[in-house]
């Protein structure tokens, strides 16, 4: 037990803390994106997946739950010791202070960690945990086999209407954005920490990163981006005769307060 | 002064072995009651209390940097020699021994250059198993280059830095044992006296760098590997901090000096660029296996080189003197550093220099020929980081223009006088290393100063220290720690007196610039050629120059904290007494041997001309009181191995 | 060359220290920047002030003495170079220039621009080395080592021991020159055979002299004098965590 603590309490051991919960999360972050950007499909596509999630046997789904908070936890509260350790070892600051070579990224991920840790509990609330905004009234009954014995949620139009409030929509964009710096850096990292990286795989590593990141910004911003579009510059993306009535009465009362 | 220099009788083969039979030994039980002192940590110091600790002396290290890596053996480049004969090219511990003896000119002591030579095999497998990573090939066995005064490949290396790799590897065997508490280091702490009790050294005065306390340290012997002197030269190529101060020291307090006017002068260094410099460079001797040095043949060439207005590459070869190929043909750029660095140096005083510098000083090494034959990529592979570092110096691409390089002092074979036993004429006082006289007589070949500072701490004061502990010390009164006495009062005082005089002095001149001036005259007149006049002139000014030390330096600040400038006050302190000895030998000596070059003594051809009739000895001098001057005593070199003769290279 | 130097004077380690401005003039762009600081303590002599205190020794970037952090860089902007080997020409006539020593918590400063690199020693003290003793070991020749094995040691071994690293790491950590060591004995046949214990000391000592943690920004890589690589770094994030199970698993003695 002793070396157990050794190890996750040593500078190197926080490291590889970091990097395999790193490593869950931005898998899972990828993989949230696939499925999110089924909503550019017909309706039922979302909805089916959702529902396929939600009625995995066995209560898997609280598993990865479980598993999933676990890494949120584990890789935030190291974040917070390391940050705090990391502060004491530099008591006096660089009058003038210079970086010859570590990105903005690799600098800031105490920050954009912090806006995506605040994000994931507000997103959690937001779309999960279903009493906010009254979302748990839209729910459907077919996902495009016919009719179904009792209804399902609606994610499609859930979706669609959380993204409908601007600010959430923006407050959005600008969490996946640090999200995006957040992995150019800790994707790279992750193979550094574990000691699986070399002089000619780090520039291959930085670069494949930077992609990462990228492409989950641009997966998960898409989203918003084209609800915003649709909502209030009524370019027409999505179907919306799954939930036509809350979308008729989200319009008037955005129209009312225009 | 007596000087017995204890060689064991018997065939040389045989002396090194009989002699660690027949004597005394320390049982393992009792190593521990003993108490050593090492003062320096490079090579010599760093290795010697590394194996003193593992055989489980109490030992302290002391050290004037920060760090016991940071001695100048770090700064060693090319390699260390051995007579391993891996390349089946004709090498044995005979012709290491012959070539050392050879190469010092025949002023070395023959038993113990043999013993050196037999050690220098045990040197790199020791480093190899403390994980030295030396140049392998690629079967994975290791590689070998060769030297200046040496037809076989001999040397072993690491990239340029084999220095710096020995030290680390006996650095981290001064670790291990100062983690398990054999050794105690003292970093940032410098030893500015000797105590002599009866007759015997019994501890050191230390001066805590930081807090400016003056400590006192008791032990059963005293070591010294404190290193040489060329920093009285004030521009060498050795470490800011170089000093003599702890040899000095060790002199006053009755130890004989042995040989001071030896001095190497290495022939690639970076040539002088201006008055603002404090340090000169060297470029391995390494880059003489593939560069030819040469000066153009007439002044009129030099001086368009100089201006600006010819490219080197331009003069043609007709018109270019390669002067070391012309008078040495069989060893060619590969002479000897003495014969090359004078033959630089004749060159130059003969107006065919090519440095921006006052009097034109430096020459050409020339890589050109070598990268049209062997292509550039090779010649990065084997001096690509000389080449960088010649580049961040000047600020030139020595592979389009060829290298600029001029003698400067480099090393110093004269030293404290030690026996077979590396022992000093003050009994229980040892000196190790470049800090003693031994193995290098006139002249050191390229790559044998590491050797030498291994064997000494690694093979050969571990035996040796046990006889003097055992036989001298005795059981009884092992483990001194007693430093109450009148003789560490008196040199706590002197040490503090003297601290006190350099700060009331608050004269207008700094310590640096009487080093500076310090360092001109010896250069002028006991540099690379000398003669009666010029040291008799010497003789006349270092004193003047030292009166006005005292009587108009400068040192800021006070004693109780972390003072540079005392501290080089008080090292200078030290050369300008140093320098005058040194004078004094090289005008006793009126021959030319290896790093010595009478100008009354030469052949017709301008070579070093020795006088073995009167001068085939040591010169061993003794300190008889500020007032008077020294005594000499010599010390009779006989050669019967080696043949005594004209050392030719041609 | 006219500098203008802003220069970090702190008289020892319990006082508060300050910047400094001071205005020389008539430096020559061959001078290196240690020669530099020479004037200027010469200047100050004769002006009866303190000089400045710098560590420095060889001036032939070997020793790993000099130790100045200037306009924020260690060593300076020139790349793979130590400040003694620095020279002016790469400053611009007129420059402001800012000379402070390396922060960090285990390297408290002693006077002006010296720091106390004690907890450097400690770090090679808990395991750079290969317990073997003087004497009876086998030959030179007996292991062959690949030169690409040896080669990459000697990257790591060429570490001059600064501190560099931990002066420019945004984290204070010693982890590149604790690395350097760790690549260099746990790669060769010499050291691997001690490869679990050593890693383990040696990281447990680096964390309780209260350096930082390492976190990949690779800065130290980027002032490195001697070029060590955050490859090295990678070996020992490998040694450590096959060293950490063997040790859960009781396999390190």
């Amino acid at each position: 037990m002793k070396s157990i603590v050794r190890l996750v309490t040593s500078s190197v051991g926080k490291k590889y803390l970091m990097a395999l919960s790193g490593f869950i999360l931005s898998g899972f972050v990828l993989g949230h994106m696939c499925g999110n950007l089924q909503v550019f499909l017909p309706p039922h596509w979302i909805n089916s997946y959702a529902h396929h999630l939600q009625s995995m046997p066995y209560g898997l789904l609280w598993v990865v739950r479980a598993v999933m908070l676990s890494a949120v936890a584990i890789h935030a509260a190291t974040a917070i010791v390391l940050f705090k350790e990391n502060k004491a070892a530099r008591p006096e600051a660089y009058r003038k202070d210079a970086t010859v070579r570590a990105s903005k990224a690799s600098r800031t991920m105490i920050v954009s960690g912090l806006i995506i840790l605040f994000f994931i509990i507000f997103h959690i609330f937001h779309y999960t945990v279903k009493n906010m905004y009254g979302l748990d009234q839209l729910m459907i009954n077919d996902l495009g086999h016919g009719p179904l014995e009792h209804p399902v949620p609606n994610v499609y139009a859930v979706m669609y209407m959380g993204f409908s409030v601007w600010y959430v929509a923006l407050f959005y964009i600008v969490a996946v954005f640090m999200l995006c710096q957040h992995l150019s850096h800790g994707v790279a990292s992750i193979f550094q920490s574990l000691g699986l990286r070399n002089e000619i795989w780090r520039y291959r590593l930085e670069k494949l990163a930077l992609a990462y990141g990228w492409i989950v910004f641009l997966g998960f911003a898409s989203i918003p981006v084209a609800v915003l579009l649709d909502f209030y510059l009524g370019v027409p993306i999505f179907d919306k005769s799954t939930f036509i009535e809350v979308y008729e009465q989200a319009k008037n009362c955005a129209g009312a307060i225009q | 002064m007596k000087l017995n220099s204890k060689i064991p009788s018997g065939p040389i083969q045989d002396k090194w072995d009989n002699h660690k039979f027949s004597i005394k030994l320390v049982n393992p039980a009792n190593k521990r009651k003993y108490n050593i002192i090492v003062v320096g940590s490079g090579l010599a110091g760093g290795s010697a209390a590394a194996s003193l600790g593992e055989l489980g002396y109490n030992v302290k290290c002391f050290c004037y940097q920060d760090s016991p890596r940071r001695a100048h053996s770090i700064a060693a480049q090319g390699g260390i020699n051995a007579a391993k004969n891996y390349p089946n090219d004709g090498d044995s511990i005979y012709r290491l021994f012959y070539d050392t003896v050879k190469g010092g000119d025949f002023r070395a002591r023959e038993a113990n250059v043999y013993r050196l030579a037999q050690v220098s095999n045990n040197i790199i497998d020791q480093c190899v198993a403390q994980g030295v990573p030396f140049a392998r090939e690629y079967g994975g066995l290791l590689d070998n280059r060769s030297f200046g005064g040496a037809q076989v490949s001999r040397t072993f290396y690491a990239r340029g830095q084999t220095g710096q790799q020995l030290l680390l590897g006996a650095y981290s065997a001064l670790n291990r044992q100062i983690a398990a508490g054999t050794v105690q280091m003292y970093n940032r702490h410098e030893m500015l006296d000797l105590v002599v009790e009866d007759g015997r050294a019994v501890g050191i005065i230390v001066r805590d760098m930081v807090t400016g306390e003056v400590e006192r340290h008791a032990a059963d012997a005293v070591l010294l590997g404190t290193g040489g002197y060329a920093n009285a030269y004030f521009l060498s190529t050795n470490a800011a901090g170089c000093n003599v101060t702890a040899a000095y020291r060790a002199y006053l307090k009755g130890a004989g000096f042995a040989n001071p006017c030896y001095t190497q002068i290495h022939p690639t260094c970076i040539p002088v660029h201006g008055d603002q410099q404090s340090k000169l460079t060297l470029m391995s001797e390494s880059l003489r296996n593939d560069g030819r040095v040469w000066v153009p043949k007439s002044k009129t060439i030099s001086e368009k080189i100089i201006n600006g207005q010819m490219h080197p590459s331009e003069v043609a070869e007709e018109d270019r003197d390669y002067y070391l190929e012309r008078k040495y043909p069989s060893f060619g750029n590969l002479a000897p550093r003495d014969i090359s660095s004078r033959s630089a140096k004749e060159a130059c005083d003969d107006g065919r220099g090519i440095a921006h510098n006052a009097g034109h000083n430096g020459v050409f090494l020339d890589f050109a020929a070598s990268i049209d034959r062997l292509g550039q990529p090779k010649i990065e592979e084997r001096y690509g980081n000389l080449f960088e570092m010649y580049e961040r110096i000047t600020g030139e691409n020595a592979y389009k223009t060829p290298m600029q390089i001029y003698p400067a002092l480099h090393y110093t074979m004269g030293g404290l006088w030690v026996d077979y036993n590396l022992m000093t004429t003050i009994p229980g006082c040892y000196a190790l290393g470049e800090c003693n006289f031994s193995d290098h007589g006139a002249n050191r070949l390229g790559a044998s100063a590491l050797m030498q500072g291994l064997a000494d701490g690694y093979f050969v004061i571990p035996f040796t220290l046990a006889d003097y502990l055992a036989g001298t010390v005795g059981l009884a009164n092992a483990g001194r720690t007693a430093t109450d006495t009148e003789a560490f009062n008196e040199a706590e005082d002197a040490v503090k007196s003297k601290t006190n005089k350099l700060l009331s002095v608050n004269g207008k001149q700094t310590a640096r610039s009487f080093h500076k001036k310090l360092g001109q005259i010896m250069w002028e007149y006991a540099g690379m050629a000398r003669n009666e006049e010029g040291l008799k002139k010497a003789i006349e000014l270092i004193p003047q120059l030292r009166e006005e030390f005292w009587s108009d330096v400068r040192v800021p600040g006070e004693n109780g904290e972390l003072n540079q400038e005392l501290e080089r006050a008080g090292r200078v302190a030290d050369f300008l007494e140093f320098g005058e000895l040194l004078c004094r030998d090289a005008l006793d000596r009126k021959e030319s041997c290896g790093g010595h070059f009478r100008e009354e003594s030469q052949t017709e051809e301008g070579e070093a001309k020795r006088d073995d009739e009167n001068f085939c000895n040591a010169s061993v001098w003794e300190y008889k009181g500020p007032k008077e001057a020294p005594v000499k005593h010599t010390e009779e070199l006989t050669f019967e191995y080696c043949k005594l003769a004209v050392r030719s290279y041609k | 060359m006219k500098l203008t130097l802003k220069v970090w004077r702190q008289k020892n380690s319990n006082s508060e220290g300050k910047l400094v401005a001071y205005d020389l003039d008539g430096i020559s762009p061959d001078s290196s920047f240690l020669e530099m600081l020479d004037i200027l303590n010469e200047t100050l002599i004769e002006r009866g002030e303190e000089p400045v205190a710098f560590d420095h020794d060889c001036r032939e970037g070997i020793c790993g003495m000099c130790s100045l952090v200037i306009n924020g860089i260690p060593h300076g902007h020139e790349r793979q170079t130590t400040v003694c080997q620095l020279h002016m020409r790469h400053f611009k006539d007129g420059q402001t220039v800012t000379i402070e020593p390396w922060r960090s918590k285990p390297l408290p400063v002693i006077k002006d621009l010296i720091v106390d690199r004690t907890a450097l020693e400690k770090i090679q003290q808990a395991g750079g080395f290969v317990s073997i003793s003087t004497g009876g070991v086998p030959d030179a020749n007996a292991t062959p080592i690949p030169k690409q094995v040896a080669d990459v040691a000697m990257d790591a071994a060429a570490c001059i021991g600064c501190g560099a690293c931990v002066a420019a790491c945004k984290n204070a950590s010693a982890m590149l020159f604790m690395s350097a060591k760790v690549s260099q004995l746990n790669r060769l046949p010499q050291g691997k055979v001690e490869k679990d214990r050593r890693v383990l000391a040696m990281v447990k000592t680096h964390d309780e002299l209260g350096f930082g943690n390492c976190t990949n920004f690779g800065e130290c890589q980027a002032v490195c004098p001697k070029g060590i690589t955050l490859d090295h770094i990678a070996k020992l994030n490998r040694d450590y965590a096959v060293a950490s199970f063997k040790n859960i698993f009781g396999g390190v003695k």
